[in-house]
């Protein structure tokens, strides 16, 4: 291969020998010792790549990619690439210095500016005339027998042969071919490294380093069939470039949240080490009123329904931690219900006897009174506009908590370590509003509720009225789970009204699992039908309304209105209405493989995402 | 979501409180494995479960080495025996935009619906659909409307195929919240539309798909972070049960559909 190179250098440095043109020399070649440097890593790397690569290379046009690849693995040389004088000086150096090296003084731009063949007939008539020729640089590279031909190729714009042998043109005139072969060859090499140093003009970026520090990720990485990427490993390395140490207050500001968030869960896992003596322990373990989550979410994960093992384990702490400072007697998960900014996370709480708060209801009263006043006095002012007989139905009032539709309080909170916020009560004339609206939850609470028919209140008011329809919609039990409670009062107030207590029933033994699932009339319904009203409990808003109207000189005939019937306490949910010809609830097995061990889920199909589970007889 | 890293990607969609039992993931597993084995399929994609009546129907997807060719559709009803479904058409799609309501959960049901002759004096035309046929194109309206990929995880060659992008390490957490920076998996159709100045910004390897910035409506999908910032949820409105999530700054992404298999036609009046 060397061979071939000497004897196409010869068969050049005859026809330049004919052409001569003078040489402009551009700047002083101030030599620098470059070569032992800059060449020696690539000589150890490269050295066993295989010679042939440059020869084929030289047939061909030049591409960037390969031969540019090679001299880009050594490591950025540690001297400042200056623009190097005209080539003529590395051809005259080559000749006489051979001791010195020049990159620094290559200039690698102005050579290809001339058109190839000027320019080199032009070096080779200089070299006699110039000094400080630093071809001695090419001699000092004891290997590069490929190296000449690679830089020679990449002379932009010089893709031709006749361009390839005017670089060719460039080396030694004749009469010294054989001692220049190895300087052309280091002097090609030096050009073909300044014009890889060159600058770009935007972004001052050169190709020598940008190829090196590529070259260099890729054998430090050595990602498998890197050439198919790589176009993306360089856009990832000229932008790793670009990344300043002043990024990291802007990592700072973005990973706040999730510090924030970490340390809140973090106090969530640490609040039991705070009380620390052992008494408190067992008073907790004795009044527990904390659920299970844990292992009734084992349960719901059967059926393919959960919300992820530590996610749940966070949600039982939190409310170990409501229990903790909200007196509560029994407490239950009730789920978690999405929106659009943040989601809410239930818990169905029912408190101690007397602790409840009841302060929203003076609230409500106060408001009332002042409402009365202001219509009071636009009456006076109003003497002589005649009276609208209309009276607006008088609002149903709200039922009393612990009863009907109020009958638990629901905290919720956005994310297990964030505080639990209570809802208000619900009102009949927001289930109502409810019924006739369907709007997305943002996740914030205060947030208003823009829907036609108004709605009442604001996104915390609509969150609980949807908790009150779909816990009376889909909270569900096996047939005698429970039972009622020993009737007290009249029989006929009982009838009227309903049913309204359960309790467990003792003697429970369960049912088999396929029953379970073969039939609906095993599930009963455990909370109380909210009635189209709103309410639990059937309010007769007439009879207030003759109270009233005695006192009026003017007597409308009281509307009759018909009492409003719901199916009663513990109906089985057989009973439930289909919704377009699909039953109301779906029944699976949770495991088909090995049904002994299987779970009974109920999947509502009103309510898509309520699910009720049960498992089997125990013991058989 | 990607068979390879299945558990680690249910965990992560988790939050939308639907998944997979222990046993249907076992099965998925191994039965993965195999159809990948058999139908040799570039990588398996487990797209998710239709919710039916009597039955579920477990749904996975093949793709070949060009992620954006057309992908091969397989349904399962025990995450075992997996059954490839035949590709969707435009006429099967008009077809069923006339039957509405749940999927049964037996693939050889039919649905019946009475179209209308208007011009011929005939009696009204009882159409049978199976339930496969709508399967394949529910599957096919889901997988046009929603399905995403976060920006820079495939890109495309020069010579047209589409490839998985292997230096992709993650959304940074500026980009991660921003609807721009997730694509659409399917065959771009706005692209054209751009003027020029936003094209001159594109990067032509990476940005050949449709972003989820012009989706109609507007607001149909909805951002959340979990966990602080450590997880970028997507979850679509307009088909309820679709979850997309993305750990910024690591390659994990993937999506799952667990749900109906309804559209929520009511989005506009929700929001």
């Amino acid at each position: 291969m060397e061979d071939s190179t000497t004897l196409k250098q010869e068969k050049e440095n005859q026809q330049l020998a004919e052409a001569v043109q003078p040489w402009e020399e551009e700047t002083a070649a101030s030599p620098q010792d470059l070569g032992p440097e800059s060449f020696g890593p690539w000589e150890v790397e490269w050295a066993p790549d295989p010679g042939p690569r440059p020869r084929s290379s030289r047939a061909r046009t030049p591409e960037p990619v390969g031969p540019v690849a090679e001299q880009a693995a050594s490591s950025s040389p540690p001297s400042p690439q200056k623009p190097l004088s005209t080539l003529a000086r590395q051809d005259l150096g080559a000749l006489r210095q051979l001791d010195r090296i020049t990159n620094g003084t290559l200039d690698a731009g102005t050579p290809l500016s001339d058109p190839p063949g000027q320019s080199t007939d032009a070096r080779e008539s200089a070299p006699p005339s110039q000094s400080g020729q630093d071809t001695s640089a090419l001699t000092q590279q004891p290997d590069p027998s490929s190296k000449p031909s690679k830089p020679q190729e990449l002379r932009p714009g010089s893709a031709q042969e006749e361009a390839w042998s005017s670089h060719q043109n460039r080396d030694q005139p004749g009469p010294k071919a054989s001692e220049a072969a190895p300087s052309t060859l280091e002097i090609a090499v030096q050009n073909a490294k300044v014009y890889l140093l060159r600058a770009s003009s935007k972004t001052g970026l050169n190709l020598y380093d940008h190829l090196s520090n590529m070259l260099t990720k890729i054998l430090d990485e050595r990602p498998e069939n890197a050439i198919d990427f790589i176009e993306t490993i360089s856009q990832d390395v000229k932008m790793a470039h670009f990344s300043k140490k002043l990024d990291t207050l802007q990592n700072e500001n973005e990973m706040l949240p999730t510090y924030e968030m970490a340390e809140r869960q973090k106090a969530l896992f640490l609040q039991g080490h705070l009380e620390g003596a052992d008494q408190e322990l067992e008073d907790e373990i004795a009044e527990s009123s904390l659920p299970n989550v844990v292992e009734s979410a084992f349960y719901f994960e059967q059926a393919g329904v959960g919300l992820g093992t530590d996610e749940t384990y966070r949600i039982f702490l939190a409310l170990k931690q409501l229990t903790d400072t909200h007196p509560v007697q029994r407490c239950r998960f009730w789920g978690k219900i999405l929106g659009l900014e943040m989601n809410y996370i239930v818990a169905e709480v029912e408190f101690r006897e007397g602790e409840d708060e009841e302060v929203e209801e003076e609230d409500a009263t106060e408001a009332e009174e002042r409402d009365n006043g202001e219509s009071e006095v636009d009456k006076d002012e109003e003497d002589e506009l005649p009276k609208s007989f209309y009276k607006p139905p008088q609002a149903i009032p709200k039922e009393e908590s612990r009863t009907g539709a109020n009958k638990y309080v629901y905290f919720v909170c956005n994310e297990p370590g964030r505080p639990w916020v209570k809802l208000p009560s619900v009102s009949p004339a927001q289930i109502v509003t409810a019924r006739n609206i369907k709007k997305f939850f943002t996740g914030r609470l205060d947030a208003p509720i823009i829907s036609y028919p108004p709605f009442p209140g604001n996104e915390s008011n609509y969150l609980r009225a949807q908790i009150a329809r779909i816990s009376a919609g889909t909270h569900v039990s096996p047939l005698g789970f429970y039972q009622f409670g020993e009737e007290e009062g009249e029989e006929e107030e009982e009838v009227e009204s309903g049913r309204d207590s359960f309790e467990e029933n003792p003697d429970f033994e369960g049912i088999q699992v396929l029953d379970l699932v073969e039939s609906l009339s095993n599930w009963v319904h455990h909370v109380q039908h909210i009635l189209p009203q709103g309410r639990c409990t059937w309010f007769n808003p007439i009879a207030k309304n003759e109270e009233e109207e005695e006192e009026d000189e003017e007597k409308e005939e009281p509307d009759y209105i018909e009492q409003e019937v719901g199916p009663p306490l513990l109906t089985p949910i057989s009973e439930d209405l289909e919704i377009q010809n699909i039953p109301a609830w779906t029944t699976r097995l949770s495991s088909s493989l090995i049904p002994q061990y299987g779970t009974a889920v109920l999947q509502s199909n009103l309510w898509p995402g309520a699910y009720a589970f049960c498992t089997g007889k125990l013991g058989s | 979501m990607d068979a390879e890293s299945l558990l680690l990607s249910l965990e992560l969609a988790a939050g939308s409180g639907l998944g997979l039992s222990p046993d249907r993931r076992a099965a998925l597993l191994t039965s993965l494995q195999l159809v990948k084995r058999d139908y040799r399929y570039d990588r398996v994609l487990f797209w998710g479960r239709i919710l039916g009546i009597v039955a579920d129907y477990y749904i996975a997807q093949g793709l070949s080495e060009d992620q954006l060719a057309p992908r091969k559709t397989l349904y399962s009803l025990n995450c075992i025996e997996w059954s490839l479904l035949p590709p969707a058409t435009e006429e099967r799609a008009t077809q069923m935009a006339m039957v509405k309501g749940r999927f049964m959960g037996d693939p050889s049901h039919e649905y019946e619906h009475t179209e209308f002759q208007k011009m011929t004096a005939e009696d009204d035309v009882v159409v049978q659909v199976k339930e496969e046929t709508r399967l394949v194109s529910v599957i096919d309206q889901i997988d046009k409307a929603v399905a995403i990929i976060p920006r820079g995880a495939l890109f495309k060659t020069p010579f047209g195929p589409v490839h998985v992008n292997r230096t992709f390490e993650g959304l940074p957490l500026s980009e991660a919240r921003k609807l721009s920076s997730y694509f659409h998996f399917r065959e771009p159709v706005g692209l054209k539309n751009k003027t020029l100045l936003e094209k001159a910004d594109l990067d032509p390897s990476l940005d050949f798909l449709d972003s989820l910035e012009h989706d109609i409506p507007k607001g149909s999908w909805s951002i959340q972070m979990e966990r602080g910032n450590s997880l970028v949820v997507l979850r679509s409105l307009l088909w309820p049960g679709f979850t997309f999530f993305h750990t910024p700054r690591t390659r994990n992404h993937g999506y799952i559909y667990v749900g109906t298999g309804e559209k929520n036609m009511d989005l506009p009046f929700m929001l």
